[in-house]
């Protein structure tokens, strides 16, 4: 039976986290790449990078980082972060990255995911969904779209743009609850299970993490696919084997940890 | 050397990745020569079946691969490159290698999975391998260990060659093969520990074939 998956998200901002990640060992670390090695050896199913890098330079760096990071990790890894080009995912994707996660950008210009999808496969083209909770007759779901990392609304129903990015070629959608985000008070349930219900390709929950029944609420009742975590893990609140142990406890299928560990 | 067959399928740097980090040397190649000089060949791909069966008729490099095979070369297909040794896929309607019997076919998403939700599809994340026959490319690899896969269409080739099965709302070969022609639906390039250990098994059996 297909695992559920638990997914370590690492921001980076010209070519460095911008959070340190703790480890076991109290290192403290700003090397992406080398955090990265950290969670894929402790267990992480994926690793997701946004990169928040403003400048063209930065974007330089980065590409070299995803070089590094293949050479380094054995799991998919997906990027995403300003990404407005067929040709700016292709670099990403040659330079070893899995996926390409696109948010605003696809907003903006719906056909990107299309032409995305045509280019490397669905299966490459995850769609970042940003929502929020509204009462708008715009949104009959109850839930908006909103862009620049929520700053901006859109006025468009989040459960109608899900269905619609699937169409277009998405093959998984991560999914970021605007309220929950940075609470630590659980993922957005309701929302995750909407979406995952309106949807048959993948749905990782995202946002509201704080403790691993967080993760088995997202799901479970959310049916979500997959969860992602960033600060819990970062700040050794939980380790991710205790994360999975969790889980599995539960019932949920999860790969377990010890099975990736360096080649005997 | 392991050559990785080229034939622009996505996935070949990974695969050349994940062998360089083994200390293998290997080389991504669509030249017959390197194909011909080496001890084995990996055969990888995502993407789909129509465009890659076309490039390969275009190159030439499917009358190359059968030749190859037919001669013994060790061979290892991976994700799109398994189906494709089969002989026909219903994803794009296509002829495909035909190298080994069988067709590859779609999953049904109308079928439903332990807790009586539709599967999902694409079939993507970490799953297991059951292996139902013995071979040495399974050495060293546990009962639990698990594989990450990203497919829509899933391999079903004669039964007698099924290897390795794998649950998604139904039960679907995911290994599949003989003795050093061998075929995976999953990543091992992708799949951690156990995966590097398949490569590594395959590279074994290369250089022991070589020095025969």
């Amino acid at each position: 039976m297909l695992s559920k998956r638990l997914i370590v998200c690492l921001d980076v901002r010209d070519g460095l986290l911008t959070k340190g990640v703790k480890f076991l060992d109290n290192q403290n670390l700003g090397d992406p790449v080398e955090a990265a090695r950290r969670y894929y050896l402790e267990g992480a199913d994926e690793i997701v990078f946004y990169d928040i890098t403003a400048s063209a330079e930065g974007r330089g760096i980065f590409l070299q980082v995803v070089e590094k990071v293949a050479e380094a990790i054995f799991i998919p890894f997906s990027v995403g972060g300003g990404l407005t080009s067929v040709s700016q995912m292709r670099d990403v994707l040659l330079a070893g990255a899995e996926k390409i996660s696109v948010n605003s950008a696809a907003i903006k210009n719906p056909p990107l995911i299309s032409q995305a999808a045509a280019a490397f496969g669905s299966q490459a083209v995850v769609l970042g969904l940003d929502a929020r909770q509204v009462d708008s007759p715009g949104c009959p779901s109850g839930y908006e779209v909103v862009i620049h990392g929520g700053r901006a609304p859109t006025g468009r129903d989040a459960v109608a743009w899900a269905q619609e990015a699937e169409k277009l070629g998405a093959g998984e959608i991560c999914l970021n609850s605007i309220d929950a985000d940075g609470t630590q008070a659980g993922f957005e349930l309701t929302l995750t299970n909407r979406i995952a219900q309106a949807v048959s390709i993948p749905v990782i929950a995202s946002g509201g993490a704080g403790e691993p029944r967080h993760l088995w609420e997202a799901l479970t009742i959310g049916e979500a696919s997959a969860a992602l975590v960033a600060s819990i893990v970062h700040f050794r609140q939980y380790e991710i084997r205790a994360i999975k142990e969790y889980l599995r406890e539960r019932g949920c299928p999860i790969r377990p940890v010890d099975s990736i560990a360096v080649l005997d | 050397m392991i050559a990785i067959i080229d034939y622009q399928a996505g996935n070949q740097t990974s695969v050349l990745r994940a062998l360089k980090f083994l200390g293998v040397a290997a080389k991504v190649t669509d030249d017959p020569r390197d194909l011909r000089a080496a001890s084995g060949l990996i055969f990888p791909g995502v993407g789909a079946a129509g465009q890659a069966m076309e490039r390969l008729r275009r190159t030439g490099l499917d009358q190359e691969i059968s030749a190859l095979i037919q001669a013994g070369r060790p061979f290892l297909g991976i994700c799109l490159g398994c189906q494709i040794m089969l002989e026909f896929s219903e994803e794009n309607s296509t002829p495909t290698l035909g190298v080994l019997p069988g067709r590859t076919v779609r999953f049904d998403s109308h079928t439903l999975d332990a807790d009586q939700r539709p599967i999902r599809v694409p079939h993507m994340g970490w799953n297991e391998t059951r292996l139902v026959r013995p071979t040495s490319l399974w050495q060293g690899i546990e009962p639990r260990d698990q594989f990450y896969f990203v497919h829509s269409y899933y391999p079903a080739p004669q039964a007698e060659l099924t290897l390795g099965v794998t649950e998604h709302g139904r039960e679907f070969t995911s290994f599949f093969g003989r003795e050093g022609l061998w075929a995976v639906q999953f990543h091992p390039e992708k799949s951690g520990r156990p995966g590097l250990r398949l490569l590594r098994n395959f590279y074994d059996y290369c250089q022991k074939a070589q020095n025969a």
